[in-house]
């Protein structure tokens, strides 16, 4: 299965194509109506949210302001619990190294816990490449996979699939690849997951080498921290000899009581539960239990380009829940292939941009696909500024595109606003334009413009000549 | 250079307008349930598990009720005596391959601690609660919690745990909701979770 992100149209153009699919629309309204009323229940019984936001906020940062004491102690720590320590600078040399430990155990298949990093450095199409089998184990990733598909939501891949599509995708594919489905398999989505069960449990059983991400990694004291629901996670983790990990640096928690907040907020935000099914850490290798070798990849891949970005790094606070996914309504909408990446919906739209820097017309797009509605700030359970991101996002694409030869109506149109607004006087004689302005906007050329925005109607007075009439009293 | 060097470098770059915080982030208190035992209860059977109350007393029997008659059962080393006492073909793990545990039916253990206010049970696989794949291959887990180990919330949790032993925290059995968001339990992990919660019991 080759299939990436790379070579995506940008956002409008697959935004399109996504909003003509009914069956997406349809299956994607259902699902994340559904997890936001779960998360909206089990975030009301938490009497001091507000408070817990602002612990985890906090913590994040710590982590992030002291990045490079952490680090160091976190592979200290590790090392000292018999864990080998790798630090990988891009996609490139990560693959690398989990390719290295691969042939080295001469391995022609690895099983995978559902991890972001692994496909963000596209790690199965790199041991692919050297003739190494890298098996999804989430059920939603075995979809994905076997459908020969994308994932398009954070936290649950095949939202866009319903039970009648899963269940065409597990007859036609699995025999292909391990142990078929059986013939009389209904859509009934206990008995899908019953399927994936006996396929995958083959698989469990004979896997010498695991492949895993983390959502939290414990500098003080080494703790890899690794949030599930199905088991597949822990069966990855436990039962193979071999473990490699592959975490991006910003997973970094300072010390083991600062994990608190973050367990507290992570489940009730993404899932909508009290608590995960299961939660999983270990630190090193654990003498007769589990992976008798313990490898951690720790990878920058342009997340040190993000750090630099001062208004941007808050953007490595994200613990992935994908709350702020589920209320967007572009992402609503269109779903998670429109935005042509692992990291779809508002986070996305920042994250992308800020680790691959501005310059790609893909990458460029993403800033805009967003309302700037504020509905992920609020959602998001480390208070990441989403609308602040975008907004800075977006004047660095202008500022990237300034010396284009033709340049963006909407540059031009920024342009002579900053014009207008820079002087009292433009400024004046431009509000008293502003009727007749929208009036032959609406006529000329404004139409694509307003074919998916509200032009306001404009106001009868200006705000200049009523306070010049009124003198800012409101009673006049 | 490096990569680890590197990074660091980038790092260290990247940070020259802030300075980092020497102290820890101190949290909010988490919930502090009145009846921390009953509190448990309710929310581990939220989670479609078996949740069964006895007294000291009644352990042995109460295990032997949550086991359909002939299962295979396993037990870690170390599991106080009492607890599988009404047994018959009773297993001690010795290591077990994992396919030897894919052929047992059920798993009985203990715990570390227990969370009231999210049904949380954690393990920390010292004796009595047996090495990570023991609760995990089979298809049916036995978890004895005793009362005074249940604790009020995540932080409190935290606070116990030794960061040092690998950890499982299990709420619920195994459970998917990838499928049109409707939630199945048992995937990977066990199907069926029964917990016993042994203390005495307030009466009424
Ligand atoms: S940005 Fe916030 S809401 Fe969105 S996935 Fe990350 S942590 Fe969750």
């Amino acid at each position: 299965m080759t299939h990436t992100f790379v070579g995506m149209p940008p956002f409008p153009v697959a935004a399109r194509e996504a909003l003509a699919d009914t069956q997406l629309r349809h299956n994607l309204g259902h699902a994340t109506a559904t997890i936001r009323g779960k998360r909206d229940q089990v975030v009301a019984e938490v009497e001091n949210w507000e408070e817990l936001r602002l612990a985890g906020a906090a913590v994040k940062d710590r982590a992030l302001r002291g990045l490079d004491q952490h680090l160091v102690q976190l592979e200290e720590s590790l090392t000292d619990r018999g864990a080998t320590v790798h630090w990988a600078r891009d996609a490139v040399e990560a693959n690398r190294i989990v390719v290295d430990v691969a042939r080295r155990h001469r391995v022609d298949e690895v099983v995978k816990v559902k991890s972001m990093v692994t496909q963000e450095i596209g790690l199965n199409e790199a041991l692919q490449a050297e003739g190494i089998a890298a098996w999804e184990t989430d059920l939603a990733e075995l979809i994905v996979q076997l459908g020969g598909d994308l994932p398009s939501h954070i936290l649950v891949p095949a939202i866009h699939r319903n039970r009648a599509e899963i269940r065409e995708i597990f007859r036609s594919k699995m025999g292909g690849v391990g142990r078929a489905a059986p013939s009389e398999l209904s859509d009934d989505p206990a008995a899908l997951a019953a399927a994936a069960r006996a396929h995958l449990r083959e698989k469990f059983l004979r896997a010498r080498m695991a492949v895993s991400g983390a959502n939290f990694a414990v500098a003080e004291t080494g703790t890899l921290v690794v949030v599930e629901s199905e088991g597949n996670g822990r069966m990855c983790l436990t039962l193979p000899d071999v473990l490699v990990s592959v975490v991006g640096i910003e997973k970094v928690v300072p010390t083991w009581a600062e994990l608190d907040p973050l367990l507290r907020l992570l489940p009730r935000s993404s899932t909508g539960e009290r608590m995960n099914p299961y939660t999983s850490t270990w630190s090193g290798v654990i003498p007769g239990d589990g992976p008798q070798e313990v490898h951690v990849v720790l990878l920058d891949n342009g997340r040190t380009r993000a750090l630099a970005d001062e208004v941007g790094r808050q953007a490595l606070r994200c613990i992935r829940c994908s709350a702020c996914l589920n209320v967007c309504p572009v992402y609503e909408r269109v779903g998670g292939h429109a935005y042509g990446s692992v990291y779809p919906g508002p986070i996305g739209a920042i994250l992308n941009p800020l680790l691959k820097g501005t310059g790609d017309p893909q990458t460029d797009s993403l800033p805009y696909a967003s309302s700037l509605c504020g509905a992920c700030f609020e959602a998001c359970p480390v208070r990441i500024d989403i609308p602040e991101v975008l907004v800075h996002l977006r004047s660095k694409v202008v500022d990237g595109h300034r010396d284009d030869r033709i340049p963006k109506p909407e540059a031009v149109a920024m342009r002579s606003a900053s014009w207008t607004f820079a002087g009292g006087r433009r400024l004046g004689r431009a509000e008293r334009l502003t009727r007749l302005g929208i009036g032959v906007g609406r006529r000329f050329g404004a139409a694509r413009w307003t074919a998916t925005r509200d032009l306001p109607t404009p106001p009868k007075e200006s705000f200049r000549a009523w306070w010049k009439r009124t003198d800012g009293r409101l009673d006049r | 250079m490096s990569a680890r060097d590197e990074i660091l470098r980038r790092v260290r770059s990247a940070l020259t307008d802030v300075e980092p915080d020497p102290d820890p982030v101190a949290a909010p208190r988490g919930a502090a349930p009145a009846d921390l035992v009953s509190h448990f209860a309710e929310r581990v059977a939220d989670y479609r598990a078996t949740v069964v109350r006895c007294t000291a007393d009644e352990v042995g029997a109460a295990v032997a009720a949550a086991l359909p008659a002939g299962a295979r059962v396993v037990v870690p080393p170390g599991l106080p005596e009492v607890v599988a006492a009404r047994l018959s073909d009773v297993r001690v793990d010795d290591g077990l391959s994992a396919a030897e545990l894919d052929q047992v039916d059920a798993v009985i253990t203990g715990c570390r601690v227990a969370v009231a206010e999210t049904g949380t049970i954690v393990l920390d696989h010292a004796p009595g609660q047996g090495r990570r794949a023991l609760t995990l291959v089979p298809d049916r887990h036995v978890c004895v919690v005793r009362a005074d180990q249940v604790v009020a919330d995540v932080p409190d949790a935290v606070a116990a745990l030794d960061p040092g032993r690998p950890l499982t925290w299990i709420s619920g059995p195994s459970a998917t909701s990838d499928i049109e968001l409707d939630r199945v339990e048992g995937v990977h992990g066990p199907r069926v979770l029964h917990v016993i919660v042994v203390g005495e019991i307030e009466q009424q």
